[in-house]
């Protein structure tokens, strides 16, 4: 009962591998909402009206202060209160888009507060709008220094992914739990998910070291 | 002078303790070139600027034809505010560090302005734009990035993108300072050329004596923000009457 | 508004083992992440090559699957370690291995005329490395380490899903015992009211060691 069994192991693996779809599942659909919904929370930080701004930027210091566990439980239990009913993985992909959303959404402010001052005065030189400055000007340049940084927020939200077992979606590492409380065998489960957690993240490593060669301080 | 295309009254500016502009008059007609010379922190990029609306004067009155540009007082109203654009769409600004996109080429750096500010479609903003690439001497590099141009190529770009508005007062930043030596003529002459061709009004500071000699017809030396004397290029630079100026043109020498 | 004070009280119950994970897994984040970052930066490739293991190898994978790892698959194995100290440990080894990228920045991020100067004034290597390239190394390292401490807490709420009786686990409770969801707003809010105390915490470190700091 206290040695590792490598035949469980692989009687149990293909379980875990559903689990670590759905978690991947959950990362990838997050990781949409957050990089949209950043964006949209970065431009209206720096929006010309006051009330949206400041609203923007409490609700932003608020969401990034506090635990994303109790924000799912927020999205989950109270979220049917306001109407909206959702099951556990869309209420897990939620929350996790708007809690590293407001880690996109500093990472995008980063970028654009990166863009030289010459660049905004040439555009308005030429008599452009604030919004095409915005839009033709300020976030192509703003974009390209970001995209590391952005791939690395998908690698952090993955390894968050697991608390989405905290509202009974069955990822990961609530299917090693759930083995572990009907088997007893607590020992190959739980290492098994350290490892095929090392495994995605040894894996994801390649393609963000590419970024980060491909657009380090491209300006 | 009656209607002139600037009048510029009273015109103050500050930043902190530091009095940048005081109390300046000037008038401008259309078809002056207008050089400034003077040391720096005398106010000439800042009065540039401020006919640029990149910075708020603190008090005084710019006009432009017959709109407002910066008057003092209120906060200006729709009409004031409309008013405001119509004045700054006169006005074209070419930069000491030229400030081309860099994620352009050099014919849609040129092009960008006329399609989404003028409402050109694609096709004129672009023919627009190769024409004035081809007037300042770079129609071959029009599908060029600017990280792939010479100092004094990105500037003859950044003339040709200041141009595509078809601007009546065109203002023009130190456009030579940050050049190498050998680069500066081929800018120079472009805007020589600019003078023979068309009759756009001109105000710009710079450092090179021999740039204001070829290409004002007046020329003003201003310090602590306020105009010290004014008149001809010849007048100025070669009889200087006060003698603050004639101190910073044999400064200016000494140091050839 | 009784009942708020009521609840309340409950929650501040909670508390207690929240600051106590918190607090000694700072400390041996610190530890961790300084020597672990002055690993990375030596010339020892026998020292920098095991602590670059250790560092992804922990960044891997992540708090919560160490935690349950550490609860339910360790003492599968004969080890039982007492909740509390165990979730302090994985927590601020967790942070720790974040915290060598941080210290290894700004280790290398030091004028190296520094070390040369300290060098031609015949100093002994410990010393340069304690009383000149340390001191000017915290400065720099403060502020990420802010943002660090923050993370931190929020992990801290990790440790009520392996049964600690923390705010987060109090906050569960009081949830099934009243049957309103609107405390879960109240937890929320108190966790924002620590993290500014965090932050305010780190603000006055930062100052204080302003002093050290290099020209730019």
């Amino acid at each position: 009962m206290n040695t590792w069994d490598w035949d469980f192991v692989w009687e149990i693996l293909p379980t875990l591998l559903v689990g670590l779809g759905r978690t991947v599942f959950a990362t990838v659909l997050g990781t949409l909402v957050a990089l949209i919904l950043g964006l949209i929370w970065a431009m209206a930080c720096r929006s010309s009206w006051r009330p949206l701004a400041l609203a923007a930027r409490w609700t932003l210091h608020g969401i990034r202060s506090t635990p994303l566990l109790i924000q799912l439980y927020i999205v989950f239990y109270l979220g049917p209160k306001v109407g909206l009913s959702l099951s556990p993985m869309v209420a897990g992909i939620i929350t996790l888009g708007i809690h590293y959303g407001s880690y996109a959404a500093e990472i995008y402010r980063a970028g654009i507060e990166g863009v030289e001052r010459g660049q905004v005065e040439a555009a308005q030189a030429l008599s452009m709008n604030s919004w095409q400055r915005f839009r033709l000007i300020v976030l192509p340049q703003a974009l390209p220094p970001s995209i590391p940084a952005l791939g690395n927020l998908l690698v952090a939200m993955f390894k968050d992914a697991p608390l989405l077992s905290a509202i009974t979606v069955v990822e990961v590492l609530r299917v090693a739990k759930m083995i572990g409380s009907e088997t007893f065998r607590y020992l190959e489960p739980m290492t098994m998910v350290g490892v095929l957690f090392l495994i995605v993240s040894l894996i994801a490593a390649i393609p963000i070291r590419w970024l980060e060669r491909r657009y380090r301080g491209r300006a | 002078m009656t209607n002139p295309l600037i009048h510029i009254q009273g015109l103050s500016k500050r930043f902190g303790a530091l009095i940048v502009l005081d109390a300046l008059d000037l008038s401008v007609a259309a078809g002056e070139r207008l050089a400034i010379i003077g040391p720096s922190g005398s106010g000439k990029s800042t009065l540039l600027r401020i006919l640029m609306t990149l910075t708020t004067p603190d008090a005084g009155r710019v006009q432009i034809a017959d709109d407002a540009l910066w008057q003092q007082g209120a906060r200006l109203d729709a009409e004031g505010e409309r008013a405001q654009h119509r004045a700054r769409r006169r006005v074209g600004m070419v930069f000491q560090h030229f400030n081309l996109f860099p994620h352009l080429s050099a014919l849609r750096n040129v092009a960008l302005a006329p399609q989404h500010v003028l409402g050109l479609d694609k096709a004129a903003a672009e023919s627009r734009a190769r024409k004035l690439l081809e007037r300042v001497g770079l129609g071959d590099k029009a599908d060029h990035w600017p990280k792939q141009l010479s100092g004094g190529q990105k500037q003859r770009v950044a003339i040709a993108r200041a141009l595509a508005l078809e601007p009546d007062v065109l203002l023009l930043d130190e456009i030579t300072s940050a050049l190498d030596p050998e680069l500066v003529g081929e800018v120079v002459q472009v805007v020589r050329d600019l003078t023979t061709d068309s009759a756009t009004t001109m105000m710009l500071v710079t450092h090179q004596l021999s740039f204001a000699r070829a290409v004002a017809t007046r020329l003003l030396f201003m310090e602590h923000g306020r105009i010290v004397e004014s008149g001809t290029p010849e007048a100025v630079l070669d009889h200087p009457q006060e003698a603050r100026t004639q101190a910073f043109l044999g400064a200016m020498a000494a140091h050839r | 508004m009784t009942d708020l004070l009521r609840h309340l009280g409950l929650l501040l119950a909670g508390l207690g083992p929240t600051c106590v994970v918190f607090l000694g897994a700072v400390v041996l984040a610190a530890l961790v992440a300084l020597v672990l970052g002055a690993a990375l930066t030596t010339r020892w490739w026998w020292l920098r090559w095991p602590a670059a293991a250790i560092v992804e190898f922990v960044r891997g994978t992540s708090a919560i699957v160490q935690l349950f790892w550490v609860f339910f698959a360790l003492p599968v194995l004969g080890v039982h370690i007492p909740a509390l100290p165990a979730a302090m440990v994985v927590l601020g080894v967790n942070t720790g291995a974040y915290g060598a990228e941080i210290v290894r920045g700004a280790l290398q991020a030091v004028d190296p005329g520094q070390r040369e100067a300290a060098t031609a004034l015949s100093m002994s290597p410990f010393t340069i490395w304690w009383r000149i390239i340390l001191p000017q190394a915290v400065a720099r390292m403060l502020p990420p380490f802010g943002n660090l401490a923050v993370e931190l807490l929020k992990n801290t709420a990790l440790v009520s899903l392996v049964g600690l009786t923390d705010l987060m686990f109090q906050g569960q409770i009081l949830r099934d015992a009243t049957l309103d969801d609107s405390v879960l707003l109240l937890v929320l809010g108190l966790y924002g009211v620590l993290a500014m105390l965090v932050v305010a915490g780190m603000h006055q470190l930062e100052r204080r060691s302003a002093r050290w700091r290099s020209s730019a």
